[in-house]
């Protein structure tokens, strides 16, 4: 039998429904392997006992009869996300030991379906990063190595050599899918943090269509692009996920009232007679010729299943990305400006209440948290608003208008490169120009400017042995399609052989 | 546009940040590294174009205004680094 870490989300609920083995057999073979993976720094922090009672609790349901969507999946959950009686940092020291006296819409609805609970995922600051090197928790190792590289686990369990990023801000979540530490995790994308990590990771990340899932208790970064999705490790468990995370709230006046529709039906409706547009801006200087070379083979694969590929033209896409630099610190300075030392977290007296705000912002926010706050306080102050915040949002207008009008042509869906590279070393991009990280997100930042749903699909591996991921871009409130074509490329490209275990 | 080590300063004070004097040149050339990337959207014509407020086409929900939660001041103040009879402490506002 492959081992109970190794299973799909799909496998393993087929396994419970049969009793070829317990919810409580899956948990406990999953904290095992948390146990041995720490030197990754993947979980920030491992709830087993909530977990094995979760897990007997799915038990007696399943005995019942009365097992739930997901009864018995053992997920990770990003630090990002408020879980009632548990400590949620959002990945920065100024929330301290901040523990919940509520549960974010998210959770609550993959409880209500029978999930169980492993821990919380490492992550870049208030999702603030590409590489997960802005976490105040440290960085996250990717399981996956160059090949002839020198990384190991050392003889103390610590990692030796120049690691690899598992990419970010949901780096936690993508390493601990990509290294069998749960079947699935929840992640969140403001200009690409889903997509990138699950690019770098061989996993399949979706940003659904903004609005479709509650921000209702999961910690706010910017709020008009912030949007949770699974990571998971095929395109039917990650349909299987979002299924569950989605739904209507009263809570959030930015979430739909739509039906979710059954995601999972939508995997095997194949492309026959869809119209697939192949943006001709996404082909951009620098960019590695094996993309490239993925990206063509992606629409031939798509192609081949009966789709008919276009040509579109999206014109304001190098904008895309300046302007959320823009738009996304404006809404954080917003955001953050709660982080006060009064309510919760962090505190450094002062002698007046101004000091006490400087002084305990000035020790709980990190480097890039800081930076992001300036610029944002910046473009939103008296004389640079219309410079800066009103003609980012003309522009993010525009943006949207582009799509609007490729999908007006018919496009069903966007075929894109998920990264402009695969993973890169720790250390190695932005310690002096924060823009050389910021570009990262080139391919998938349009998306959150303009609302709409994306997933990153694993499609096959670079010269280094590293994985690499195609985007669909899909409609608005049109996830299903993406699953569709998703699993198109899936099919073709074969599943991505994960790395074995080599940090255990 | 760029911003020199006063504005850096005025901004850090704005945006309620201590900064110390070596974290402001630092500060300074990064920030002017994001201004000179975001610069090039000047070169858009955006004459005319309606800023986005909504990135969906969307009415904002509406309800009954009442009172739907509450009545939990220790649940509200649980986190808080100093309180006193279920308040949140700051040092005095007003001389």
């Amino acid at each position: 039998m492959t081992e109970l870490t190794h299973l799909t989300i799909a496998e393993a609920r087929d396994g419970l429904k049969a009793k070829t083995f317990s919810a409580t057999e899956l948990t406990q073979a999953h904290v095992e392997a948390i146990e041995k993976a720490r030197a990754l720094n993947a979980y920030v922090l491992e709830t087993p006992e909530k977990a094995l009672a979760m897990a007997k609790a799915s038990d007696e349901k399943i005995a019942k009869g009365e097992a739930r969507a997901l009864e018995g999946i053992p997920l990770g959950i990003k630090d990002l996300f408020c879980t009632e009686g548990v400590v949620s940092t959002a990945g920065s020291k100024i929330l301290g030991n901040f523990n919940p006296p509520y549960e974010s819409t998210v959770t609550r609805n993959l409880w209500n379906d029978g999930a169980v609970m492993l821990g919380k995922l490492n992550m870049d600051e208030f999702a603030m990063g590409s590489s997960n090197e802005t976490s105040a928790f440290g960085p996250v190792v990717s399981p996956w190595r160059r090949e002839g590289s020198n990384v190991s686990a050392g003889a103390s369990g610590a990692i030796e050599g120049t690691h690899l990023v598992p990419g970010g801000s949901s780096g936690g979540s993508a390493a601990a899918v990509a290294a069998h530490l749960c079947l699935g995790a929840t992640a969140t994308d403001t200009g690409g943090s889903i997509r990138q990590p699950a690019a770098f990771t061989g996993t399949v990340g979706i940003k659904p269509t903004y609005g479709r899932v509650s921000r209702w208790g999961t910690v706010a970064f910017a709020s008009s692009l912030d949007q949770a999705g699974p990571i998971a490790r095929t395109v039917r468990d990650s349909a299987i996920m979002l299924r569950s995370m989605a739904s209507p709230d009263p809570k959030d006046t930015t979430c739909v009232d739509l039906p979710v529709p059954d995601f999972e039906a939508a995997v095997s409706r194949g492309v026959k007679g869809l119209k697939i547009g192949i943006p001709k801006e996404y082909r951009i200087d620098g960019m590695s010729p094996e993309i490239e070379k993925l990206w063509h083979q992606g629409a031939e694969w798509l192609r081949a299943a009966g789709a008919e590929i276009v040509e579109v033209s999206l014109p304001h896409t190098k904008y895309a990305l300046p302007a959320y630099y823009i738009v996304a610190p404006a809404e954080a300075s917003s955001n953050l400006a709660r982080y006060d030392g009064v309510r919760y977290g962090l505190r450094e007296n002062g002698r007046d209440i101004v000091e006490l705000y400087e002084k305990s912002r000035a020790a709980g926010f990190g480097r890039e948290v800081k930076r992001r706050i300036m610029i944002g306080t910046y473009v939103l102050s008296a004389g640079y608003y219309d410079a800066y915040y009103v003609r980012a949002q003309k522009l993010r207008t525009l943006i949207k208008r582009d799509f609007e009008e490729v999908y007006a042509q018919g496009v069903h869906a966007i075929l894109t490169p998920a990264t402009p590279s695969s993973a890169f070393g720790i250390g190695e991009k932005g310690s002096g120009d924060p823009v050389e990280m910021y570009l990262n997100d080139i391919f998938t930042v349009t998306v959150n400017m303009a609302g709409l749903p994306g997933i990153a699909v694993p499609a096959g591996l670079d010269a280094q042995g590293l994985p690499l991921g195609l985007q669909l871009i899909g409609r608005a409130f049109d996830e299903e399609t993406l699953f569709a074509a998703g699993q198109v490329i899936e099919d073709a490209a074969g599943r991505i052989k994960l790395p074995q275990a080599w940090w255990a | 546009m760029s911003v020199d080590e006063k504005t850096v300063r005025r901004i850090a004070h704005l945006a309620r940040i201590a900064v110390t004097d070596e974290e402001v040149p630092h500060l300074q050339g990064e920030l002017n590294a994001i201004l000179a990337f975001v610069e090039q959207l000047n070169e858009v014509n955006v004459e005319g174009v309606e800023p986005m407020t909504s990135v969906t086409p969307m009415v904002m929900k509406k309800r009954q205004d009442g009172v739907t939660d509450g009545g939990y001041p220790q649940k509200i103040v649980q986190n808080a680094p100093a309180t006193e009879d279920n308040f949140f402490l700051v040092p005095k506002v007003v001389e």
